[in-house]
């Protein structure tokens, strides 16, 4: 069973700010969901490898060549807001 | 002729070779098809009219010179809205991505565009491709075309409709558990997930990327392998687009199957859930396969009833940390209401995502998080592991796996969105495909309670020939893929 904490802690891991009513539905689907999970104990997996991905490859080279790239201006087209050809954020360090 | 919305994607390409036909005449006619039906079905999220007319007008000028003439020169499609579109909104059905506009476009887009393909709008879908039912879009939801109450299936659910409903002849979806199959065999129509690597994935809004694969919806087996055949092969773009030779495939298509071995893996015949008619369905359909003359034979893939858990571990898993680029800086929704950073992030992932994306990235985090990593996500890997080797011995004694495509026929909209495990258990049989990398198809192989049923066949890696073959084979004795829901 998932507590109320061990939600806000997943939820501050994941950066994604819930509601009261989300975090006691999540709290009761996500504790339900996992115990559906615990089927997995039952296989037998001992000397088996984790498989990361299916694709068949590994190492695959190319050369290294020069292409063009995106103006600023395009790049910048979608962003929320910007100054001086720059993506334009909140401050991270606060002045002390 | 029959009115031209009713072409197949072949029958369609013949006509405009021979210039009986127009792409601007075809494409206005599936332009008039939605603007009559969408109204009711709500496949599309955007209808990019003029773009199509435009097209169309050059792919005509094409067809006129006879230059660079492919099958898919001059034919509409509709593109599922995850793919991205250049200068074109491209939302995941997303609140996050509502306003986005690409600067690029996916590498499908740019081979549809080469090959002279129309695009006539994006298709709905279930939030950046979490879902079964189409329900999870942000915007609404898209209605099963043989049933208006019911769901198309997901998350794929608007490319699935608009084909059924004759508003394209053709499509492009994303399977990452199903999300191409299942919407394919709950509207009637074809869906085939290639092998992982097989198609590149640049351009395509990642999910979960190493399960995500971009493939094509028809009407016929014929007209898939004309949409994979335009869009599969290596990516300088994408490392994981194999080199692996593309064959051609419609010349696979000799309608013969006698001597090829067909496996019924029994773990999916008798899954608990899985509904009576689909299964007696799914039965005919195996005595028609065995009457063209393939050998049927029983095969087991015993970690089957481990799929499901180990599929939503690794994909929430995998989500969690895709997601994570969508904060409110470079593009997509961002709140703008407080001068905090932290404030900002979490309350721009708050408003931007809806609640399955949500509970996927909680699902996904907490696997990935100290303590449970091992025991959820390292667990699940060693259980894909094991699936993965269940494949590998069946395609040891067979060609290729028949089963229903999904345990039941479509839902009602509404019935499973209140218990998320009961909508993960819809791709009960699509899922292990996605986990082990190998292609697969769904077609159309008859109706219960006056639904449609899909054949799912599956096939070894870059064994999408041979799927094909088995699906033409069966569509050249059959007609369930050439009915129409009364619209």
């Amino acid at each position: 069973m998932i507590d109320r904490e061990t939600v806000l802690h997943i939820a501050q891991l994941a950066r994604l700010g819930l509601s009261d009513e989300e975090v006691e539905l999540f709290r009761q689907q996500l504790s339900s969901i996992l115990e559906h999970m615990a089927i997995l104990r039952e296989a037998d997996v001992s000397g088996v490898s984790p498989l990361a991905h299916a694709s068949r490859l590994t190492n695959v080279m190319r050369e290294d060549e020069p292409g063009p790239s995106y103006p600023p201006e395009v790049l910048l087209a979608n962003a929320p807001d910007q100054e001086e050809q720059c993506l334009k954020v909140n401050a991270v360090l606060e002045e002390s | 002729m029959s009115a031209l919305h009713e072409l197949t994607l072949s029958e369609a390409a013949t006509l405009l070779r021979q210039r009986q036909i127009s792409s601007v005449e075809l494409t206005r006619a599936f332009l008039e098809r939605i603007e009559a039906l969408d109204r009711r079905l709500r496949a599309f999220t955007l209808v990019t009219a003029d773009l199509a007319l435009q097209q169309a007008q050059e792919a005509d000028q094409r067809l006129q010179r006879g230059e660079q003439v492919t099958p898919l020169t001059g034919i509409p499609l509709a593109i599922k809205d995850v793919i991205c579109t250049k200068d074109i909104p491209t939302t995941c059905s997303s609140r996050m991505l509502e306003h986005f506009r690409p600067p690029f476009n996916a590498t499908v887009m740019e081979r549809l565009q080469a090959a002279g393909a129309v695009m006539l709008g994006k298709t709905n879908m279930d939030e950046f491709a979490m879902g079964s039912s189409t329900e999870h879009s942000a915007f609404f939801p898209t209605h099963n075309p043989w049933d208006l109450e019911r769901t198309p299936g997901g998350s794929s659910g608007g490319s699935a409709a608009a084909v059924a409903a004759g508003m394209a002849p053709g499509a492009l979806g994303s399977d990452t558990g199903g999300s191409i199959r299942q919407p394919a065999a709950l509207c009637n129509v074809v869906g085939l997930k290639p092998t992982y690597g097989r198609v590149s994935r640049f351009g395509l809004v990642a999910f979960a990327s190493s399960l995500d694969q971009i493939g094509p919806f028809a009407r016929t087996a014929r007209d898939a392998a004309l949409l994979l055949q335009a869009i599969a092969g290596p990516d300088p773009r994408d490392s994981t687009c194999s080199a692996t030779p593309v064959p051609d495939y419609t010349a696979e298509l000799t309608g013969e199957i006698r001597g090829l071995r067909i496996g019924v893996p029994v773990e999916y015949w008798e899954a608990p859930g899985m509904d009576p008619g689909v299964a007696r369905v799914g039965q005919e359909a195996v005595n028609r396969l065995r009457e063209l003359g393939a050998e049927i034979r029983e095969v087991s893939l015993p970690h089957t009833r481990y799929g499901v858990a180990a599929y939503y571990i690794i994909a929430p898993a995998e989500a969690s940390a895709n997601l994570a680029r969508y904060d409110g800086v470079k593009y997509g929704y961002s709140y703008r209401d407080t001068s905090d950073m932290w404030e900002a992030l979490d309350k721009t992932r708050q408003y931007g995502f809806g609640p399955e994306v949500k509970r996927r990235i909680m699902l996904g985090t907490y696997v990935l998080s100290a303590g449970y990593y091992d025991a959820y996500y390292k667990q699940a890997q060693k259980v894909r592991a094991l699936i993965a080797q269940d494949f590998e011995r069946a395609f040891e004694q067979c060609d290729v796996l028949v089963s229903p495509s999904s345990p039941t026929v479509a839902f009602k909209l509404g019935e499973k969105l209140s218990d998320p495990y009961q909508m993960y258990l819809n791709d009960v049989f699509t899922i292990p495909a996605n986990l082990a990398g190998i292609c697969g198809i769904s077609i159309p192989s008859g109706f219960s309670e006056g639904l449609p049923v899909g054949l799912q066949i599956l096939g070894n890696a870059f064994a999408e020939a041979t799927i094909l073959r088995v699906a033409d084979a069966f569509q050249r004795v059959t007609d369930y893929h050439t009915q129409r829901p009364a619209l």
